[in-house]
């Protein structure tokens, strides 16, 4: 298959080494992956904080770079921005009255996977030590973010995976479905609420005593992670892609 | 044909207002440890009761799809609905009242208290009252309400503010309760300790003598079904079953949005209600009114129907489906922001998820500080989740963020930062090429990281994210420029 990978904004400037994962990923599994790169970013800062006039060339933008006869399927390792594709596409279309932007933005959503979506249900992973040879001797817990697992019903799909890497422990985080606190803007905004979200988390990730923090969303990991780097607590977060592609000869290491 | 531009329907007002910006509110509830902690304690333990009895119905999806489609199809006919509604309540000896906002409500209700002679009222617990500010009215016009809500009581008698829908003092743990009725509730028992049998054998004492003395009562309704002219409230406590029943007058207090078509619809929310809002499988108490009854119960029966605002939420083709709200509170138990700020913080009636989208639509985003609402979630998705009639909460609050800029627009001359950061975004996120110009310059941002590769102090409202989070110093090379050198070079 000829997988499309869209790198998202922050894990391309911020998190190069995740977008590589996710390449290492696909290619063991024998799929091509290409960059469009065209591609920035899927709007949902913009759309979120309200802006929407100035998220459209954002939009267009990724609608352009995405929606050609070029590749199978595209793959984001973020639920957030696929959940952005997906559904604020078509609506920012439909508010700013672009008919056949929605039109296209829908074919471009419809063919746009999270990354744990595309491994189990598409190209039946069910082993990643076996599957994928992963391997990540350490002990994790996970966080579920929340636009995947309820705008986009992955359910434990990323969990699953996770339990199935070679050497891996992974301890069950209390009160899991809890927002971390994040919300793009939110954080800024609503600064103090969304530090007193954060606070919960991270109290709950330290009391499973993991050495690292799991999550499929690079934003809530960041923020989850400076929260920790800034109390000086123990645990690191670490994305999904990079413990998947984690292997006995090249272990990720926190 | 010509077509006439009749205007955006009129604002609602009363109390449906923040009345400062909703950060800073939340900032001083916040600090309130022990409503934290008396909030944390009663969200959890209703959150957790109202997923084990929605998990033992296989269809609760089933149920929540038929809850919205009955209601979608209500307010798309609520003309023709609220005139069959007034028609059979008519013809069953009931007197139909029309308000278009609180001021006429409030109006109306007086001059009924008035004909009667009375000067005190009992009070069913309603929503709608509370929006339009009935008491305060009252006490202005020489009549005074008794709240007969147990938790209604102890807010009125505390000289306080509702902070949940369903649960109005749920800000307060037993052992303040016991403190207000020991010192607002006449002939109280010096003794009174908090255990919850004794404070509500005090609520029963207290509220017995004025069921018996009440001329006239005052309610909302959950439902008003236009096919038999029928009214319904629902609550827990019976409390309502004695104003409903005891008094000579009943003058009934709803927003139109409450209307439903026919009584088998009852089946689907009798179901979808209880399970959401208090977490139990069947209502306690549910009262059911057609007009007057001979020789039964109130003989002179109102009701007042209320717009307020709420045509003018239906006019918003992406918001409208708020009025699909049933009032059940699941949106407010499972929010993260509500458990931690309460509802005090959102200054409405309406607190939670849900009233950070009602109030400014059914005042304009513009009002007082109202536009603040919408911004009061991390959009987590939890209270669309858990609402029983599947009202995009997440999709309106955003919707109502681009409502609140663009109305920002006219009257900000000087941009803020946040414009400029949008509007430097949309140059630098619209083109893969810009970005990847801009991520030339991240060696630079790794100068601004200090020894250990952290950047620990953001000016500006980036500020607002160092606070308390740290940034790991970026990476030398972008993922672009890395697949450029690495993969299209070989």
């Amino acid at each position: 298959m000829r997988i499309a990978l869209f790198a998202t904004c922050i894990v391309d400037a911020m998190y190069p080494e995740t977008a590589k994962s996710t390449v290492k990923i696909l290619e063991r599994l024998g799929h091509e992956v290409i960059f469009p790169k065209a591609q920035a970013c899927c709007g949902q800062m913009h759309i979120n904080s309200g802006y929407m006039p100035e998220a459209l060339p954002v939009v267009e933008n990724h609608i352009n770079a995405f929606d050609t006869d070029d590749y199978d399927v595209a793959v984001a390792p973020s639920g957030s921005c696929v959940a952005s594709v997906k559904h604020q596409h078509p609506y920012l279309a439909e508010r700013l009255g672009k008919p056949e932007l929605k039109e296209r933005a829908i074919a471009v959503g419809k063919r746009t996977y999270e990354l744990s979506q595309l491994l189990v249900d598409v190209l039946g992973v069910s082993n990643a030590a076996d599957q994928l040879g992963s391997y990540f001797p350490d002990t994790i817990t996970y966080h579920p973010s929340c636009h995947g697992k309820r705008s986009l019903g992955l359910g434990d799909r990323q969990l699953d995976l996770l339990k199935t890497v070679g050497g891996i422990t992974v301890e069950e985080l209390p009160e899991a479905d809890q927002c971390c606190g994040f919300g793009g803007t939110f954080s800024l905004k609503n600064a103090d609420v969304s530090t007193a979200m954060l606070e919960d988390k991270m109290k709950n990730i330290c009391s499973t005593g993991a050495s690292a923090c799991a999550g499929g969303d690079a934003s809530c990991l960041m923020h989850i992670g400076g929260g920790l780097s800034r109390t000086g607590a123990k645990p690191k977060t670490l994305h999904l892609a990079d413990i998947l592609a984690s292997t006995m000869e090249e272990t990720v290491t926190l | 044909m010509t077509q006439v531009f009749l205007g955006m329907p009129a604002a609602g007002h009363g109390n449906l207002f923040e009345e400062e910006p909703f950060p800073q509110a939340a900032h001083r509830e916040l600090g309130n440890t022990q409503m934290r902690k008396n909030l944390r304690h009663a969200t959890h333990t209703i959150r957790d009761k109202r997923v084990k009895v929605v998990g033992e119905l296989p269809d609760w999806e089933e149920l929540r799809d038929a809850g919205s489609a009955i209601k979608n199809n209500a307010m798309a006919n609520v003309e023709e609905l609220l005139l069959q509604f007034e028609k059979n309540f008519t013809a069953r000896g009931g007197t139909v009242h029309w308000a278009r906002d609180a001021t006429e409500a409030n109006k109306i209700v007086t001059e009924l208290v008035k004909e009667t002679g009375s000067t005190e009222v009992v009070k069913v617990k309603s929503m709608a009252t509370q929006e339009i500010g009935l008491n305060e009215y009252l006490e202005t016009q020489g009549i005074e309400a008794f709240e007969t809500d147990l938790a209604e009581l102890i807010v009125q008698l505390g000289n306080d503010k509702p902070s949940h829908i369903l649960v109005p003092a749920i800000h307060k743990n037993r052992t303040e309760v016991r403190d207000i009725f020991l010192k607002e509730m006449p002939s109280v028992d010096p003794e009174l300790t908090d255990e919850p049998a004794k404070l509500a054998e005090a609520a029963r004492s207290h509220l017995r003598k004025k069921f018996l003395a009440a001329k006239v009562a005052i309610s909302g309704a959950n439902f008003a079904l236009a096919d038999t002219g029928t009214l319904g409230v629902v609550e827990s406590e019976g409390n309502g079953r004695m104003c409903l029943t005891l008094p000579e007058t009943l003058i009934t207090v709803m927003g139109i949005e409450k209307v439903l078509p026919k009584w088998e619809d009852l089946e689907v929310f009798m179901q979808l209600l209880p399970r959401s809002s208090t977490g139990e499988r069947m209502n306690p108490y549910t009262s059911l009114w057609t007009g007057a009854s001979a020789d039964d119960g109130p003989q002179d029966v109102h009701i007042v129907l209320l717009d307020n605002g709420r045509t003018r939420a239906l006019s918003d083709r992406f918001g409208r489906t708020a009025l699909n709200c049933i009032r059940c509170s699941a949106c407010m138990n499972v929010c993260p922001v509500y458990e931690r700020t309460g509802g005090h913080a959102y200054g409405s009636t309406y607190p939670g998820p849900i009233g950070a989208i009602l109030s400014p639509l059914m005042t304009g985003i513009e009002a007082e500080d109202n536009g603040s609402l919408p911004y009061a979630s991390s959009l987590c998705g939890a209270c669309y989740d858990a609402c029983p009639v599947k009202i995009n909460i997440p999709e309106i609050l955003v919707h109502l963020r681009g409502e609140d800029v663009d109305a920002k627009r006219e009257t900000h001359k000087i941009p803020t930062q946040m414009d400029l950061m949008m509007k430097g975004g949309s140059w630098a996120l619209g083109k893969g090429k810009n970005l990847g110009l801009l991520e030339k310059a991240l060696p630079l941002g790794r100068l601004m990281a200090g020894k250990d590769k952290k950047i620990k102090k953001l000016p500006g409202i980036a500020a607002g994210w160092t606070q308390s989070r740290d940034i790991p110093a970026p990476p030398n090379k972008s993922f672009r420029d890395w697949w450029s050198d690495e993969k299209e070079s070989k």
